[in-house]
């Protein structure tokens, strides 16, 4: 294979292209948290044509608070509540979740299997089989438009044109029987109204553009004689066919080579430049999410456990979840994993859901509902965890911590490289008071 | 009060075993000894089955797993390391070569003696899913093993399911149960537990938890450690997966192609990776550390084909370290691109008329192919494998571009003569030979045995 081609910017005439010239290599827009100008023109654009419906209901959480410095939200995902009907009562997979994701911005969701996280990027589109599934409660709320609300035909029109999604296994989503080119046409065709001719010289177009050489030839291979790397491309190509607002990655690289996955990533940072896209990516790969996201949710058992930049959740985790999830990166120290498993979906626990597993849980922790979201160091950093609400003092935790998970205290060590501010010297200092 | 009787009879059991491979790791032999093993798959074609070709799946590879060590292989997918796995112990017939077990050549066992043999090594599958019965509880599942080698005895085979359900982190009461009833960790757990029930002296486990959640992960490498010590086991872990035999191999192997290009000690190897592939494997890994981006020096393209694996060192057709040609001056990077070119160039697999069409596309005054002017061409084929124009050695760009005409003109063979006599590289044509290195593992790099420094490529090694 050859670098990544960067062809000529002569896109097809219907292509309406972003500021490519605009971001070069480091300035891709939202990278760096809280940064509003280096954001582009299309943004700002998008800010002010943009009618804003959601206004008022957006400034009653506290999130959407913190997203309002760099202009509406993409796309605004508020209470979500998805639940599963089966014979042993009702799952419910996703229940309560709340985020956003604005043009250019990657958001990383993360968490075990079974936290919920393919549910929740299934409800956006309702992707999902229907029945079983159905969105209990919430709003999803894309570009203005609540898609909870619209029937499955209105639906169709948005997913794949303005939505997009990549999945894990690209053996699977590809169809052995056509070629490469054909499966392409028709995702071309079926969203744009053009001739077979100029939806062929599109597909070479996407193919190139998505780092296969020499993409005329590759259109009348079938999938099988292509490699996996390969494939997810032509995946991409797929995805990326009606240049789509919102693009979902559900797992894309877990399939792949360690070397395979870091050329997907470096494309699909590329794209995002490219494209101005907003992407929501669903990984348990926290080396992933560190590579490439802007900001990060962190989801156990259907709720949301903690979300913030990037920067912010890798320098201080707040969540005792979270915590637990980076040491068990292979390399940080400890071995052993997180004891106990996930609870019940059809009658989950009151109070935090992590309580049992927690090292850190007290009595209020197994009562009443979810704790209430609570901002940690960093802007628009929060976490739901009762330790942040009992008192705003940010040692409570590891003070906590150190009684209650004797000899654990060790393990807890190491995540941080020093502090600069409160919440960072959470983190480090369970450690120093032994 | 039985049963914990009968616990401490089969802890006596594997006590006794475990001390009589310590008594082994005195005398510095290894249990495993593998030497020039081959494993290839005939390509065969017509009715009669003719060969007419060989995929060299493992290709000659030595490693030596010593008592109470844990040996790791790496590699991509496609490399040759669950094939040497399985061809080691005779899943599937080597090709060639030794693999002496405890002083004995088991490729030369008969049936009877391989029998006896796999009490002594069990394996463990990636998929925890299909590795069991589904219509068999778990502890029949555990006793099988038990029951094929002659263990007839129904409540001292009850006994030691127990014992192992406990020893890997279930209870006892988990003998009952279903596979569909257990979670993927769970599964694997039992896995472990089937594996132990011969009190092997071996473990070979395969991607033993590349299927499981990352939390689930580092529970059973722990579960792992835990039981080499207690059993005294030696463990062979294939992985594609660089962090988990970071975190509990003794040595690693890193395999490319079939063949072990760097061998040592797990902590050297990652410190000070050797083998431009070894640093190139490291550098793709993503660290949890998002103000360290860039995902170090990218490897491109996929693992060619291991039924025509190219010459010399096998990964000189990715490698970014690829060594210049004598007495031009070349940017590594570029270099990198232009060998990119001659790759293809030498597979026939360079398209012009694709790059006229890509134009085509590209540029909306072109109707047909014939229009597309020759600078065009030179120009779109030079962007297509990212050459810069010119070279920043004048002969070299002379070279290059004279290459390039030829191609667009036609003329593939010029082209591909005159690259490979001005433009070869010692890489295409020696083979490098595993050499001991300074920092103390082995690797076969024609840079080591050349003793040519090291590139100035940005090779950020994650010590992370």
């Amino acid at each position: 294979m050859t670098p990544t081609p960067t062809p000529p910017s002569s896109p097809s005439p219907d292509r309406v292209r972003g500021n490519e010239s605009e971001h070069e290599d480091g300035t891709e827009p939202g990278h760096k948290a809280g940064d509003a100008s280096d954001t582009g023109p299309t943004q700002s654009t998008a800010t002010s044509t943009t009618t804003t419906p959601n206004e008022s209901t957006m400034n009653t959480t506290t999130q959407a608070r913190t997203d309002t410095r760099s202009g509406d939200p993409l796309l605004t995902v508020e209470n979500l509540r998805t639940v599963f009907d089966t014979d042993d009562g009702q799952v419910q997979a996703v229940d309560g979740v709340d985020f956003s994701v604005h043009r250019g911005e990657t958001v990383c969701i993360v968490g075990e299997s079974g936290s919920g996280k393919t549910v929740t990027s299934e409800s956006i589109t309702q992707l999902f089989k229907s029945p079983p599934g159905s969105i209990a409660d919430g709003s999803v709320v894309f570009d203005g438009d609540d898609l909870a609300a619209r029937s499955a035909e209105e639906l169709t029109h948005i997913r794949g044109a303005r939505i997009s999604h990549i999945f894990q296994n690209p053996q699977g989503a590809l169809n052995p029987v056509y070629t490469v080119g054909w499966q392409l046409i028709e995702a071309i065709q079926l969203h744009q109204d053009i001739k077979k001719d100029d939806a062929r010289e599109e597909a070479v177009d996407l193919l190139s553009r998505v780092g296969i050489p020499e993409a005329s030839a590759r259109l009348d291979d079938y999938p099988h004689e292509l490699s996996g790397g390969m494939k997810q491309r032509v995946m991409i190509a797929m995805a990326l066919a009606c240049q789509p607002d919102l693009l979902i990655a559900d797992e894309p690289t877990t399939a792949l080579d360690v070397t395979i996955q870091a050329q997907i990533l470096r494309l699909l940072r590329d794209l995002q430049a490219e494209f101005e896209m907003g992407i929501i990516f669903i990984t348990h790969d926290l080396g992933v999410v560190a590579e490439i996201a802007d900001r990060v949710v962190v989801m156990y058992a259907g709720k949301v456990m903690e979300r913030g930049s990037v920067y912010d959740v890798f320098e201080s985790p707040s969540h005792p979840y979270t915590k637990a999830l980076l040491e068990c990166l292979p390399g940080h120290g400890s071995l052993g994993g997180i004891p106990g498993s996930l609870p019940d979906p059809i009658d989950p626990p009151e109070g935090c859901r992590f309580a049992d597993r927690c090292p850190y849980a007290m009595e209020e922790c197994r009562t009443g509902a979810q704790p209430a979201f609570e901002s940690a160091a960093g802007d628009g950093h929060e976490v739901s965890c009762v330790h942040y609400q009992t008192a705003d003092d940010p040692s409570v935790l590891e003070r906590v911590g150190a009684d209650a998970a004797v000899g654990s205290g060790e393990q807890r060590s190491g995540r941080t490289d020093g502090g600069t501010d409160d919440g960072q010297e959470r983190t480090n200092g369970g450690d120093h008071r032994e | 009060m039985m049963d914990r009787s009968g616990r401490t009879e089969v802890i006596t059991v594997s006590n006794r075993s475990a001390g009589r491979r310590r008594g082994n790791t005195g005398s510095d032999e290894p249990l495993l000894s593998v030497r020039n093993l081959k494993k290839h798959y005939p390509i065969t074609e017509g009715i009669l089955s003719k060969e007419v070709g060989r995929v060299r799946a493992v290709d000659g590879i030595d490693f030596d797993v010593y008592p109470g060590e844990t040996v790791g292989i790496v590699g991509e997918s496609g490399c040759g390391k669950s094939t040497a796995a399985s061809s080691l112990i005779r899943l599937e017939e080597p090709t060639e070569g030794t693999v002496r077990f405890d002083g004995e050549d088991i490729t030369e066992y008969d049936s009877g003696e391989m029998k006896a043999f796999r009490r002594r090594v069990q394996m463990i599958f990636q998929d925890p899913e299909s590795s069991f019965d589904p219509r068999m509880s778990i502890g029949d599942a555990i006793a099988e093993p038990l029951t094929v080698q002659g263990l007839t005895d129904k409540p001292r085979r009850n006994e030691i399911v127990a014992d192992l359900l406990e020893r890997v982190g279930l209870s006892e009461s988990d003998a009952d149960r279903y596979p569909h009833e257990l979670s993927g960790g769970q599964k694997q757990r039992v896995g472990l537990a089937r594996a132990l029930s011969m009190n092997p002296d071996m473990i070979i486990a395969d991607e033993p938890v590349s299927a499981l959640d990352v939390s689930i992960q580092s529970e059973i490498l722990a579960l792992m450690n835990d039981l080499q010590k207690n059993f005294g086991l030696s463990i062979l872990i294939i992985s594609h997966n660089l962090a988990v035999i970071r975190q509990i191999c003794d040595r690693v192997a890193v395999m490319y192609l079939g063949e072990v290009v760097e061998l040592g000690r797990t902590d050297e190897v990652f410190a000070n990776p050797q083998h431009p592939y070894t640093r190139a494997l490291l550098a793709s890994i993503p660290t949890a550390d998002p103000t360290d981006r860039g995902m170090g020096v990218e490897l491109t393209g996929d693992v060619p084909s291991p039924s025509n694996p190219p010459s010399g060192c096998r990964f000189h057709t990715r490698c970014p370290e690829v060594i210049q040609p004598e007495g031009y001056e070349f940017d590594q990077q570029t270099w990198r691109r232009v060998m990119d070119l001659r790759q293809k160039l030498d597979d026939s697999a360079l398209n012009v008329e694709a790059i006229r069409e890509m134009l085509i596309t590209e540029v909306d005054e072109y109707e047909t192919t014939e229009e597309v002017t020759t600078a065009e061409t030179k120009a779109r084929l030079r962007d297509e494998f990212d050459i810069p124009k010119p070279l920043s050695d004048p002969q070299a760009e002379a070279v290059l571009e004279s290459a390039i005409e030829n191609i667009v003109t036609d003329n593939e063979d010029d082209a591909r003569d005159l690259l490979a006599t001005e433009f070869a590289t010692p890489c295409e044509t020696q083979s490098p030979a595993l050499e001991e290195t300074d920092a103390g593992q082995t690797a076969s790099c024609l840079r080591i045995e050349n003793e040519l420094p090291p590139t100035e490529l940005d090779q950020t090694v994650r010590s992370d």
